[in-house]
């Protein structure tokens, strides 16, 4: 096996780069495909809980790192799918127990276990970003249409094009297609004129991520959900499959008005 | 409704207004130049090109245009006709 490294990443905190993790994670292990997720965010771990694995941790990142124990003794099995793992991060020490080439070292070491290595950057541009994207092979960046997460976006796409690393795909996370037909938020096309990178999905806004992150049972395991949906395509892009963005037209039929009037839909 | 008494009043919608700022603050992110050190560069450019040539100074105009994630700097400076100049 040789796995693909992907890094997600945004710059701004609270985007959604852990949900994301989780769900395309899933997304791609539904395919029949072996993942490992990996919480970059050592100091603050949360991949772990909206995974929902916090109760079988053993081993963590830094405890392979240092050689406390064997890599495949920190890869959690997800009972959900069994072909899911979860390298959590340590809680109790910060970002300076890994250096840049420790991650490339362990993406290395990795690449022989999977299929798919998706790493879960922690917010902001310092260590704990450098180490996140040191062995990966390409990098994702997640935003919200709003101007903050937009600036920070780019921001990371101006640092990723200064370490030459391949450029960098996109996901809208976030849109709330109501809004954006009254004109009071930045439609995927404006982000993407802004940021004038690759984009590789569009989520709109959910209520269930909550819920599901509550429970700790990622959306894309909900064949319902849109922004499951949305998951679920952008780990068919990952593959290399030619995917149509879903529809997020409020407009829509009369009928479709009616049954969001009434609630049906 | 809402959208049609801001066509009325010409209040312009939220979205347009973020784009708009975003525009400009992303060019000064990533070229690093600050609105106060461009105005200073213009001044500069004016002053180099007045002294070769004879030109307008209130119809130039010198800008940071985005084209995808490359910024140029872009000026368009009309030079006065010749025949407005003293010969000999």
């Amino acid at each position: 096996m040789s796995a693909k490294i992907v890094t997600i990443t945004s710059g701004k905190g609270g985007v959604g780069k852990t949900t994301a993790v989780a769900n395309i994670a899933v997304a791609l292990a539904s395919e029949g495909l072996k993942v490992c997720c990996l919480d970059g965010d050592i100091g603050l771990r949360n991949l772990d809980v909206v995974m929902g694995l916090e109760n079988r941790i053993v081993y963590d990142l830094v405890d392979v790192i240092e050689g406390r124990c064997r890599l495949r003794q920190a890869m959690i099995r997800d009972k959900r799918l069994p072909e899911m793992y979860l390298i959590p991060a340590a809680q109790t020490r910060d970002k300076s127990a890994v250096s840049p080439s420790d991650m490339v070292r362990l993406c290395e070491e990795l690449r022989s276990e999977v299929d798919w290595v998706l790493i879960d950057s922690p917010a902001g541009i310092e260590r704990g970003f450098r180490n996140a994207i040191a062995g990966a092979d390409q990098v994702v960046i997640i935003t919200n249409p709003e101007v903050s997460a937009v600036r920070d976006a780019d921001r990371v796409i101006g640092l990723l094009e200064a370490e030459e690393k391949a450029s960098p795909a996109l996901i809208i996370n976030r849109l709330n297609p109501f809004m954006v037909k009254n004109h009071d938020m930045l439609s995927a096309e404006d982000v993407l004129d802004l940021l004038a990178i690759e984009l590789i999905g569009i989520v709109p806004e959910d209520e269930n991520v909550i819920v599901g992150t509550n429970r700790g049972t990622p959306i894309a395991l909900d064949p319902k959900s849109k922004a499951g949906q949305a998951f679920r395509n952008v780990a068919k892009r990952l593959l290399g499959q030619t995917v149509q963005f879903i529809d997020l037209d409020t407009q829509g039929t009369l009928w479709a008005r009616i049954q969001r009037l009434t609630g049906t839909k | 409704m809402s959208s049609f008494l801001d066509r009325v009043s010409g209040r312009k919608r939220s979205a347009q207004n973020a784009k708009e700022r975003l525009q400009l603050v992303l060019i000064h992110d990533r070229t690093d130049i600050t609105a106060v050190e461009l105005e200073a560069l213009k001044d500069e450019i004016l002053a180099a090109i007045s002294r070769h040539v004879d030109i307008d100074p209130n119809a130039v105009q010198i800008d940071i245009e985005r084209d995808g994630r490359e910024q140029r700097l872009v000026a368009d400076i009309p030079l006065r006709s010749v025949a407005r100049r003293r010969t000999g």
